[in-house]
């Protein structure tokens, strides 16, 4: 199977995003905005079908359109203007209506449009895997960096804020970082599946972790095992690798609350 | 005994022509351990993050040890215990990693803790009786020893003004007295100025030094023992 350079691109590209996508995700969940990412990924949705419109890299306008996204929904839920999930709401149905309209503007409801929908890693290419190595990394540096601080806003951003501690800004970095982890992971599983390797790796660590950073690196190992997993049972069982590697992150949990249901007797 | 915070003719009020202060003057000396108290709507919590800068009075000022409350430079300083609801108590935290996060804007935001910073946090929970569960997750405590970490969180701060809101809401009557007693106990210790800021003032009254009735102002601001009976709290026997 690694004698082909397309499943050595594929695998690389995977591995960054295993391990990226449950690293944000680990505090989108334990400040239960777990579908933050769906609604950024309806709003890239729209950025692609700019970039077909435009005749930019796809890639690039749905990135631009994500942090957008990951914005407004902050701004909306910091400012109390709405409900958590009413601001995700108005976002999600914004940007899966804007991508429709700007889709059919370009005509290109097409196969390379399904590829960003449901996932295309078997056609990623050297340029793809840089892109996903420096934005992988990048990312995974910033939560290296700054893991202790998002994690004191996600068990209390109140009591953070009262002590100085600057929230507006780490929310922030958190929906950029959240936002560039969709933008990455569209060719990999899909933006209709990369919500779910953002979140049930950490909700599967959840289960049986005794810790926050327990629950973080069980979640990254999780993720990283999911999408290999995936990948080579894809490859060898002829099926879909995006929606392969969600389900196979989805036995996990099953597996990971049985262990926690035995341990409780 | 220098002031720690103080109200000045404040009024307040999240929408225009429904104040929820009006009026409000208050002075809280450095030390001091007072409890505001008044019905849920009353003001009491609003009253609270005024004190805090976190938010500005529509008329009258606010000081906090000596500067403006909204642009108060010694935040690292001041040790909050949020409402029960927006903490993350069912994050998979450890004790030490809840308290930890206390130390966040003392210790710097990034890397890891230092040593310095970890003996602290370790001394904060040894101080609220958790150092043998240092190390369990918090949802597997009671609601009373989550409180307790949370309690022990805003000590790690080292914090010269502690302010607590509804600390007692969601425990058991007992756990509320054990809260209570320890706060008292950590008053004297470490000569912290505490507002405790609650409904229920029943469990703290007697270790209070003054007692603060909000209900859109200040209806009595004195000694526990001098509240008109039909204000005390009943659910407290010794009340």
């Amino acid at each position: 199977m690694l004698e082909l350079e397309f499943m050595r691109l594929a695998f690389a590209s995977g591995a960054i995003v295993g391990v990226l996508a449950p690293a944000v995700g680990f505090f989108l969940v334990q400040r239960q905005l777990s579908l933050v990412g769906d609604g950024i990924g309806h709003v890239a949705f729209a950025g692609v079908a700019a970039g077909y419109l435009l005749g930019l890299p796809p890639v690039l306008t749905a990135l631009i359109a994500s942090i957008g996204g990951a914005g407004a929904i902050e701004w909306l839920r910091a400012r109390r203007h709405t409900a958590g999930d009413q601001a995700l709401a108005l976002v999600f149905y914004t940007g899966i209506a804007a991508g429709v309209v700007l889709i059919s503007m370009a005509g290109a409801l097409n196969v390379n449009l399904f590829s960003f929908l449901f996932g295309s890693i078997l056609t990623t290419t050297r340029s793809d895997l840089a892109l996903v190595a420096a934005l992988g990394i990048a990312g995974l540096g910033t939560i290296t960096l700054l893991y202790r601080a998002l994690s004191a806003v996600a068990l209390d951003e109140e009591g953070a804020r009262v002590a100085g501690v600057p929230v507006a800004f780490l929310n922030v970095v958190l929906a950029v970082l959240a936002a560039t982890t969709v933008a990455i992971s569209m060719r990999i599983v899909g933006i209709l599946l990369i919500a779910a390797l953002m979140v049930l790796p950490v909700i599967a660590a959840t289960r049986v972790a005794r810790s926050m950073r327990s629950t973080f690196l069980l979640g990254i190992a999780i993720g990283l095992a999911s999408v290999l997993g995936g990948l080579t049972a894809a490859y060898y069982a002829d099926l879909p690798p995006g929606g392969t590697i969600v389900l196979i992150a989805a036995a996990t949990f099953l597996a990971t609350s049985a262990i926690s249901m035995l341990r409780r007797g | 005994m220098p002031v720690a915070v103080e109200l000045r003719d404040v009024s307040f009020g999240y929408d225009r022509g429904h104040p929820v202060l009006e009026h409000v003057s208050l002075s809280v000396e450095a030390g001091e351990f007072v409890a505001i108290a008044g019905p849920n709507g009353g003001g009491k919590t609003t009253l609270m993050r005024l004190a805090l800068g976190l938010e500005r009075p529509t008329s009258g000022e606010i000081v906090l040890f000596g500067e403006q409350a909204t642009r108060f430079s010694g935040r690292s300083s001041l040790g909050y215990l949020a409402q029960r609801s927006q903490l993350g108590v069912d994050a998979p935290a450890t004790v030490r990693e809840v308290v930890a996060a206390g130390r966040l804007a003392s210790g710097g935001l990034l890397g890891p803790l230092r040593r310095r910073d970890r003996a602290i946090v370790a001394d904060a929970i040894e101080r609220v009786g958790l150092a043998e569960s240092a190390d369990v997750p918090l949802r597997r405590l009671s609601g009373g020893q989550q409180q307790r970490a949370f309690i022990a969180k805003a000590l790690a701060a080292q914090p010269a003004l502690l302010v607590l809101d509804e600390p007692t809401t969601g425990v058991d009557v007992e756990a509320q007295e054990a809260i209570a007693a320890l706060l008292d106990r950590l008053h004297r210790e470490l000569a912290v100025t505490v507002l405790y800021v609650s409904h229920e003032f029943g469990a703290v009254e007697r270790f209070v030094e003054r007692l603060v009735l909000v209900r859109g102002r200040i209806v009595f601001d004195g000694l526990p023992a001098n509240l008109p009976s039909v204000w005390h709290d009943p659910s407290h026997l010794h009340a």
